[in-house]
């Protein structure tokens, strides 16, 4: 009975601090199975219009070091052939070697080599990005939207970034107008906490 | 003016078909090569490839107007003095050759129709998808259509130089009976 009247109140204090109620640190996995992930791309149709289009599959992961945000980690890999904008004739043209070439350059990848907190939100996130075969440095415009216990006994993050890219500087060399050159791409995830 | 085929001849119908068919798929061909080359900006863009569908699915009914008539008035006999590898060899390239028109209708109508959307024939009405929209099926009927594409030209290529040789080195009635009744 003592042993309760102690361990309960313990249990209680120790449950309520931040330690264990609510430090979001640790890794990651993006929610592929829940399809709680987008990427999304924007591109000028001719300077008149904005298409917007997904990259259906993907996966990935990152690591929150709360002590050292400069330490926390985000990467992620993907299958450049789910490229969907809802038709096909455009989906299969953005595969062919006009443009993604999916066949030679099944995947595209990012893997951040630095973050840099910005505010308590927000961070811009540096990284390889390997597309269409060419590695270049981008930086990722990052915001945290929220975390916390989910309702079936995990914990999650969610995170929004996006960055805009030429085409020309992964070699994609298409002509798609002047006000097509550059295409922007949003990435919003949930991670589950592993 | 002879409609039908008899025994030995072809009638104007089926006279008329062929080269119809010939004329599409040949058409169709080159037009496909030279649409994919086009760039974004062309003002054929748009139209050469609403122009390709809408006579690929023309092309799919005359085909199978082709079938229906060859089934009520069926071809003559192939001409006596063939060899008999010949025959042979006729019979395989013909049904080759109805077989590769086919793949290359339906693949083509499955590209344009993956993503559930109807195709437009010549803005006068709309052939819907019977698919629906179905993930990475414009690739793979992209591909039958590119390989039977390519093999149904080469094949008729095949198949006018056969008969050119039964017309010049041969000097048999095989070429003309497709000219004329």
């Amino acid at each position: 009975m003592l042993k309760h009247r102690i361990l309960i109140p313990l249990l209680a204090v120790l449950l309520s601090t931040p330690a264990f109620a609510d430090k979001p640190g640790g890794t990651y996995q993006f929610d592929t199975e829940g399809q709680h992930q987008f990427i999304l791309f924007k591109i000028s149709h001719l300077g008149y219009s904005w298409l917007y289009g997904n990259f259906n599959e993907f996966t990935g992961s990152f690591t929150v070091d709360e002590d050292n945000p400069e330490n926390s980690k985000v990467r992620a890999e993907i299958k450049t052939a789910s490229i969907d904008s809802n038709h096909a004739e455009r989906d299969k043209h953005l595969r062919s070697d006009d443009f993604l070439d999916v066949s030679e350059y099944p995947t595209a990848t990012f893997e951040s080599t630095g973050i840099e907190q910005t505010g308590e939100r927000t961070a811009k996130i540096t990284g390889d990005f390997t597309l269409h075969g060419v590695t270049k440095p981008v930086t990722l415009d990052a915001k945290m939207i929220g975390y916390g216990d989910d309702p079936w006994g995990g914990y999650r993050m969610g995170l929004e970034a996006s960055t805009t890219l030429k085409l020309a500087d992964f070699g994609i060399t298409k002509d798609l107008g002047p006000a097509s050159e550059t295409v922007e791409i949003i990435i919003s995830v949930e991670g589950v906490r592993q | 003016m002879k409609l039908r085929n008899d025994k030995a001849r072809y009638g104007w119908v089926a006279i008329g078909l062929h080269w119809l068919v010939a004329l599409a798929v040949f058409g169709l061909f080159g037009l496909g090569l030279y649409m994919v080359e086009l760039g974004y900006y062309d003002p054929w863009y748009q139209s050469a490839p609403d122009l390709h569908r809408g006579v690929g699915l023309t092309l799919l009914a005359v085909a199978l107007i082709r079938l229906a008539w060859r089934a009520l008035s069926p071809p003559p006999a192939p001409p006596g003095d063939h060899h008999r590898w010949e025959k042979t060899g006729a019979r395989l390239a013909h049904w080759g050759l109805l077989v590769l028109l086919f793949a290359a209708m339906i693949s083509g109508y499955l590209i344009s129709t993956a993503d559930g959307s109807g195709i437009d024939v010549f803005g006068l009405f709309e052939v819907p998808s019977v698919t629906g929209r179905q993930n990475g099926l414009e690739d793979s009927a992209g591909l039958v259509h590119y390989w039977s594409t390519w093999a149904l030209v080469v094949l008729a290529g095949l198949h006018g130089l056969a008969a050119l040789k039964h017309h010049f080195i041969d000097r048999d009635a095989t070429l003309k009976r497709m000219l004329r009744p």
